[in-house]
């Protein structure tokens, strides 16, 4: 087994933005692997991880700190979290309603496990479609998040030196997104007030280790 | 809990003109939307597990995750207040009847002759399962022709068909 390297990078974040949310912040990491199936070791640990799921669990969710930030978050940039859910509820919640976290490729997986393990949202972008630094940004008037998806005005977005990338808690770029031809990943996860920068780093070298179990086994 | 309550107003002589540090200003509204959320939340735990009680939610702004305005902040942060405030009071109000229904429990094993046929569920009193008290007579129609009456508990649900 090769001992898994990853080194972590704090994305830019807009001067505007920076001084609503002095606390927001994008850690990310480039992890050269390609997507694919997903082990057996893996599959088996969302069983696990679906097993410590129970119905008392997740309606006390919302107040376990990590995922509450979260939740305060969406509700300061205008989401309603009981609609809109944040990315640790939103896998509870698809456990409690499939009965299960069914296995779907080794991106999702690894980051459906980093997410329901750490509660902070990550993302995984094609690291070859992404240009130059990441940070987070507001949207511009009428720019798109590709070509079929319009932003709306002062949205928050991950975003490249050239474009979005993806909205914050949201969608990902079909020109940026990890597809079965992808080489390399950057992986990122999202900070904002209430959560240490050791839960972020902890959420990306838990989907790290994930995507690796393929390649080391 | 009101509007005013959550609002941090510092004294301003009457006359002046006051100068408006827009940052500061939501900053305070940023805090007080955290506030309330957590309250929010506390409630919606606070009725959990009465599934016949309406949720706690204030509806999103729209238009995806945004930097809002000062008004939609302010707009967030009164619907964030009125619903913590519509929540508590229909909390305490089933509370309340939950304390009534608690009572008469104690009254029906205390007097069952006095409440025959009634019957108090787990769900009156705010609990969950398919428990319930229901006075009935002893021994069939013999225990309602001597005025013998029993308070029997029942609990499990039925078995899914």
């Amino acid at each position: 087994m090769t001992e898994l390297e990853l080194e972590l990078e704090d994305g830019w974040v807009e001067a505007e933005l920076a001084e609503e949310f002095p606390e927001l912040r994008l850690l990310h990491a480039r992890l050269d692997v390609r997507p694919t199936r997903s082990p057996p070791e893996v599959r088996q640990r969302l069983r696990m991880l679906a097993d410590r799921y129970t119905g008392g669990k997740v309606v006390h969710m919302r107040q376990d700190p990590v995922p509450w930030a979260y939740r305060v978050f969406s509700r300061q940039v205008g989401i309603d979290p009981d609609h809109d859910r944040t990315p640790v509820e939103a896998v509870a919640l698809r456990r409690l309603k499939h009965g299960g976290l069914h296995s779907e490729n080794i991106v999702d997986d690894a980051l459906t496990i980093a997410i329901a393990e750490t509660g902070v949202p990550l993302i995984a972008l094609d690291a070859d479609r992404v240009e130059g630094e990441l940070g987070l940004r507001l949207a511009r008037p009428g720019e798109r998040l590709d070509e079929m998806r319009a932003l709306s005005s002062r949205q928050l977005v991950v975003a490249d030196a050239e474009r979005p990338v993806a909205v914050v808690l949201g969608e990902v770029s079909r020109d940026a997104g990890v597809t079965p031809d992808t080489n390399r990943m950057t992986l990122c996860a999202l900070g904002v007030k209430g959560v240490p920068r050791i839960s972020l780093e902890e959420a990306l070298w838990c989907a790290a280790e994930t995507l690796y179990t393929d390649a080391s086994a | 809990m009101r509007v005013p309550e959550v609002l941090d107003r510092p004294a301003v002589p009457a006359g002046s003109v006051v100068e408006i540090d827009e940052r500061a200003v939501r900053r305070t509204l940023l805090n007080q939307v955290a506030r309330l959320e957590g309250e929010l939340a506390s409630v919606f735990l606070a009725t959990w597990p009465r599934t016949e009680m309406p949720h706690p939610t204030v509806a999103g702004r729209g238009g995806g995750p945004r930097l809002l305005s000062l008004a939609e902040l302010e707009e967030l942060r009164d619907a964030l207040a009125a619903r913590v405030s519509d929540a508590r009071s229909a909390l305490s109000d089933r509370t309340w009847v939950e304390d009534q229904n608690r009572r008469l429990i104690e009254e029906m094993m205390l007097e069952p002759e006095r409440h025959r046929w009634r019957r108090v569920s787990a769900e009156d009193i705010g609990e969950r399962g398919c428990k319930h008290w229901h006075v009935r007579p002893r021994f069939g129609i013999v225990g309602m022709l001597m005025n013998w009456w029993r308070v029997v508990i029942s609990s499990g649900c039925p078995l899914a068909t």
